[in-house]
C-alpha cells in the first residue's frame, strides 16, 4: 500500500477546500506528515513559530501556562489549522499548542511557505486569503463566547 | 595550643562535665532506635562507645565495633539545626483584649548547647544557616541567641560513609572554623587518645577544668603525624564525588532536562531529605488559638518545598503541583539558586539525603546525569 | 537590659516583656472601611503602637488578623500623604476574608513594609504608562497619586486600567477625577458590560497603540493576574519599550516576609525581598519556566 501523498491529503482538509490545485502543490512541497501522543507539546508560548499544522486525526489544544497551571484557551480538532504566528514577525508562538489526542498532523515549513508566497503574490494573496478567513472565524467565535450566551440573563 | 589527653573516654566524660558545670546541655551523638541521633547527655557512656555506622543509598544501619570507639561513624538523620532552629517554636502569644489584642513575649528561652561531637560538615552548615537566619537586614532574635551561646567540640572525622561528599564541597574532612575545640580520635590497638585543638579562649577556658583532672601531654610531631593519618584515611575512603561549579551551572541550563521526569517517578515526596538537611530553612508561620479564642499563638515550624501547600498562590493553587517540579525547585535551590542568593553552594556534602531517602536517590548520580545530557531538550 | 523593662502585668498577675523582632507586628486600628467590589474592600489604619516606617508605593505589609493569620498585602495609599495606611483586600482565603470582616475600631497587626517598591522616581523626565487589571490596580494607586501630584517631573503621563466588568471597577470615584484631568490619559475597559455603560469594552492591550505616549521613552508600571502581565509586557516590547524599563508586580506564597522561610521564590528571587517589583527583563525568563 503506497504512502498517500501529502497533497491529497492537505486537498482532503475542510479548512483549505477553497484552495486551488497548484496552491495546494505549493504547500505540499513545504510540507510532512508528524504524529504526536497525547499529552505531548506541538508548540511552546515564545519559542521561534517556524512551522504550523493542519489536524488531520486527534485534537490540540490552546494553552496559556498560568502559575498553578495551563488555562485551556481553546481546542483544535481534524480537518482545520492551528498557527498563524508565522505570519507576522517577531515569528513567535503566542500559545502552547498540546496534543489532547494521538494526534496526527501535516507539518507545514513556515520558511518555506513564506518564501513561495513572496516568489508567487497571487498565490500568497489566495493563502492569505484563506487565513484570514480562519482569522475572522475564530474570533467571532470567540465573541460569541464572550458574550457568556448560556449564563447571560439578557440573553433569554 | 595542641594538646593530646589519655585516656580518651575519661577525657571526653571530664569535658562534658565540666560543660554541664558551666550550665551548658550538652547535645552529643547516642544510639536510640537503631541509629546514631543527637540528644542531650550526661557523661560518655551515653555516647555510641564501640559503635560504627554503614550507610548507602537508602540504607542506615550500625554495625559493632570491637573496641570502645567514641566518634567512629558518620552522621545520624539530626544536625545541630534541630536545636539552634527547634522544630517548631513559639514566636510570641497574643490575648485579646475589648475589640484588640495584647502581645506578650512568654516564650521560654532555651538553655545554652554544647554539640561534643559535631563535624565538619554540620560547622560548615551552621555557617550557611547563619548566612540566611543570622546575617541579613533581619536577623531572627532567637537564632542569634542561640548561635552566640552555643559551644562546639569538633571532632575530625575518621570513619567517613559511603554517602559522604564532603571533600567535593570543600567542607571537611577536617574541623578548620566555627569550633571551640576540635578533637581527633587516637585507637588502634595500643592505645585510645584524644588529641584537641583549641579554637578559641572560652574553648581554653573549658578545657582547663579536663586539664586538671586527666593526664596530658602537648601534642608531638608522632601526634601531629597520627591526627593528620585519620584525615587522610578519610579522604581516601571519599567515595561519592560532586563538583559544586558544574552542579550549579548544568542544572540551572537544564530545567527541562528528561531527568527530572525520570527522578520524579522515584521520589515519593516524602520530605525526608528536607527533614535531615542541616542547611534546609524553610518555615510555615502558623496561628494557634486556645479554644475560648482569646489567646492566640504564632507558632514558627519545619516546612518543606516537598508539600503541595509549599507554592500555594493566594486564592488559586499550587504553583509546583507534581512532584517533577518540586523535586526540580529543591535541587535547583540546594545546588544553584543558593549561589545567587547567598553566594555559596547550599549543601555541604554531608550525604544525609542519600542515605535517608526510602527510594535512594543520589543526587550526586542526579547531577552527573543532568550534567552528562548536555543540553535541554 | 533588666528583665523588668517595658514589662506588662496581665490579668493573671505575671509580668511579661512585649515581644520584638521582625516578626512582630505592631498594632493598628480600623479607622474607615470602604467597600469597594463585591469582593474587595479598603481599608485605612491608623498606628495603636509606634508606626511602621512610611512605606514606599510598590511595597506590602503583613496584615495580622488576630486568631486567624497573616497575609501579604499591597499597600494601596501612603500614610504621609493620605494620613491612614490603606490596604485594598480581596476576600479569597480565611485571613484575607477575615481581614474583609473588619468594621472601623477593630485591632490589627502590621509587618513591614517590605519589599522593592515600584521606584517612581526613576521615571522622572520620561513618559509614563500605569497599566492595572483587576485587583492589579491597588498596588499601583500610590503610583498614580505620586505621578499626577508631581505632574511637572513627568513627560506624557497615561494610565490603562482594565476590569472584567464595570462593576468590578475598584476606586471608581478616584478613577473619575483622574479622567477628569487634562495632563493625563486615563481609559477604562471592560471585559464585559452591561447596557448602559459608555466606556470600552475590550482587552487592555488594545488600548495600547492609541495611547500619547512615545514606546522607546516611556517608564510602565504593570500589575494585574500573572498572565495578563506576560502578554501585556510580550506586545509593549513587541511595540518598542525597554525590557528594563517595564516593572511589574509579582505574587508568591509568603510567611515571613523576610528572606527566610523560604515560601516566596521564583528561581533566584525571593519575591518578598527581591520584589514583588522587579523588571520584565528580571521577571520574563523565569515566568517561561512552568511550575518553577
Amino acid at each position: 500500500m503506497r504512502p498517500i501523498p501529502i497533497r491529497e491529503l492537505l486537498a482532503d482538509q475542510p479548512v483549505l477546500r477553497d484552495l486551488e490545485p497548484a496552491d495546494i502543490e505549493l504547500m505540499a512541497g513545504c510540507g510532512h506528515n508528524e504524529v504526536f501522543q497525547a499529552g505531548t507539546y506541538l508548540a511552546r508560548e515564545g519559542a521561534p513559530a517556524d512551522r504550523f499544522f493542519v489536524v488531520r486525526h486527534g485534537k490540540v489544544a490552546l494553552e496559556l501556562h498560568a502559575p498553578t497551571g495551563p488555562l485551556l484557551i481553546e481546542t483544535i480538532g481534524a480537518g482545520d489549522l492551528v498557527g498563524w504566528s508565522w505570519l507576522f514577525p517577531p515569528y513567535r508562538w503566542t500559545y502552547d499548542v498540546e496534543a489532547i489526542d494521538r494526534t496526527r498532523v501535516i507539518v507545514i515549513e513556515s520558511a518555506c511557505l513564506r518564501a513561495k508566497c513572496d516568489a508567487d503574490p497571487v498565490f500568497g494573496y489566495r493563502l492569505m486569503k484563506r487565513f484570514a478567513q480562519v482569522v475572522v472565524d475564530r474570533l467571532q467565535a470567540t465573541r460569541f463566547r464572550l458574550l457568556d450566551l448560556y449564563g447571560n440573563v439578557d440573553a433569554r | 595550643m595542641r594538646l593530646v589527653f589519655s585516656p580518651a573516654e575519661r577525657a571526653v566524660d571530664e569535658l562534658i562535665g565540666a560543660l554541664r558545670r558551666r550550665g551548658y546541655m550538652v547535645i552529643a551523638p547516642t544510639v536510640r532506635d537503631g541509629a546514631i541521633v543527637l540528644d542531650e547527655v550526661d557523661g560518655v557512656a551515653a555516647l555510641p562507645v564501640g559503635w560504627s555506622d554503614e550507610q548507602e543509598a537508602a540504607t542506615y544501619r550500625l554495625r559493632r565495633r570491637d573496641d570502645r570507639s567514641l566518634f567512629a561513624y558518620a552522621v545520624g538523620p539530626y544536625s545541630p539545626r534541630r536545636y539552634l532552629t527547634a522544630p517548631r517554636r513559639t514566636l510570641w502569644s497574643a490575648l485579646r483584649i475589648g475589640d484588640g489584642f495584647e502581645l506578650v513575649d512568654d516564650v521560654v528561652e532555651p538553655p545554652p548547647y554544647a554539640f561534643v561531637g559535631v563535624r565538619a560538615c554540620e560547622l560548615a552548615a551552621i555557617a550557611v544557616q547563619d548566612h540566611v537566619v543570622r546575617d541579613g537586614p533581619h536577623p531572627d532574635p532567637s537564632y542569634v541567641r542561640s548561635r552566640e551561646r552555643a559551644f562546639f567540640v569538633g571532632v575530625n572525622c575518621g570513619s567517613p560513609a559511603s554517602t559522604c561528599f564532603c571533600t567535593s564541597m570543600g567542607t571537611g574532612p577536617a574541623v578548620e572554623t566555627g569550633h571551640d575545640l576540635a578533637a581527633t580520635e587516637l585507637i588502634d590497638e595500643g592505645r585510645h587518645e584524644l588529641w584537641v585543638e583549641v579554637g578559641t579562649e572560652r574553648g581554653a577556658e573549658v578545657l582547663a577544668d579536663v586539664q586538671s583532672t586527666v593526664s596530658w601531654r602537648g601534642a608531638t610531631g608522632d601526634d601531629l603525624d597520627a591526627a593528620r593519618r585519620v584525615l587522610a584515611h578519610s579522604v581516601e575512603q571519599m567515595s561519592r564525588h560532586l563538583d559544586p561549579a558544574t552542579a550549579r551551572d548544568a542544572l540551572i541550563a537544564n530545567l527541562e532536562h528528561p531527568r527530572w521526569d525520570d527522578v520524579a517517578e522515584r521520589c515519593l515526596s516524602c520530605t525526608n531529605c528536607t527533614l535531615v538537611c542541616p542547611t534546609c530553612f524553610c518555615s510555615a508561620i502558623e496561628d494557634v488559638t486556645s479554644l475560648d479564642g482569646d489567646r492566640a499563638e504564632r507558632v514558627q515550624r519545619w516546612d518543606s518545598c516537598f508539600t503541595l501547600g509549599h507554592s500555594v498562590v493566594h486564592g488559586a493553587g499550587s504553583v509546583r503541583g507534581d512532584t517533577r517540579s518540586r523535586y526540580r525547585q529543591w535541587l535547583t535551590h540546594k545546588l544553584s539558586t543558593w549561589w545567587d542568593q547567598f553566594g555559596e553552594s547550599g549543601c555541604v556534602g554531608c550525604g544525609r539525603c542519600i542515605s535517608w531517602c526510602p527510594a535512594g536517590i543520589d543526587l550526586t548520580a542526579e547531577v552527573a546525569a543532568i550534567a552528562a545530557g548536555g543540553t535541554d531538550v | 537590659m533588666p528583665a523588668d523593662a517595658g514589662a506588662v502585668a496581665t490579668s493573671a498577675g505575671r509580668r511579661l516583656r512585649p515581644p520584638v523582632g521582625p516578626m512582630v507586628p505592631t498594632r493598628y486600628r480600623v479607622v474607615s472601611r470602604e467597600r469597594e467590589t463585591a469582593d474587595t474592600i479598603t481599608i485605612g489604619l491608623e498606628p495603636v503602637d509606634a508606626p511602621i516606617d512610611e512605606p514606599e508605593p510598590g511595597q506590602f505589609t503583613m496584615l495580622y488578623a488576630f486568631g486567624v493569620g497573616e497575609a501579604p498585602i499591597s499597600i494601596s495609599g501612603c500614610p504621609a500623604r493620605e494620613g491612614a495606611l490603606r490596604h485594598t483586600i480581596r476576600g479569597v482565603g480565611a485571613t484575607t476574608r477575615a481581614l474583609c470582616r473588619l468594621e472601623p475600631g477593630s485591632v490589627v497587626g502590621v509587618r513591614g513594609p517590605f519589599g522593592a517598591g515600584w521606584g517612581v522616581p526613576a521615571a522622572e523626565g520620561s513618559d509614563v504608562l500605569v497599566l492595572g487589571g483587576g485587583i492589579g490596580l491597588a498596588p499601583l494607586r500610590p503610583v498614580i497619586r505620586e505621578v499626577l501630584e508631581n505632574r511637572r517631573r513627568f513627560d506624557r503621563v497615561a494610565v490603562l486600567i482594565g476590569a472584567r466588568t464595570p462593576a468590578d471597577l475598584l476606586f471608581a470615584p478616584e478613577i473619575e477625577a483622574w479622567r477628569a484631568r487634562s495632563d493625563a490619559h486615563v481609559a477604562v475597559t471592560v471585559d464585559a458590560a452591561p447596557r448602559g455603560w459608555e466606556g470600552h469594552v475590550g482587552l487592555v492591550t488594545t488600548l495600547i497603540d492609541r495611547l500619547p505616549i512615545t514606546p522607546t521613552r516611556a517608564t510602565v508600571f504593570l500589575c494585574g493576574p500573572e498572565v495578563m502581565i506576560r502578554v501585556v509586557a510580550r506586545d509593549l516590547v513587541g511595540a518598542g519599550v525597554d525590557a528594563e524599563r517595564i516593572f511589574v508586580s509579582l505574587e508568591r506564597n509568603m510567611h515571613c516576609a523576610v528572606r527566610q522561610c523560604g515560601h516566596c521564590q521564583l528561581g533566584p528571587l525571593f519575591i518578598c525581598a527581591d520584589g514583588p517589583v522587579v523588571t520584565w527583563a528580571t521577571a520574563a525568563p523565569l515566568l517561561a519556566v512552568r511550575r518553577w
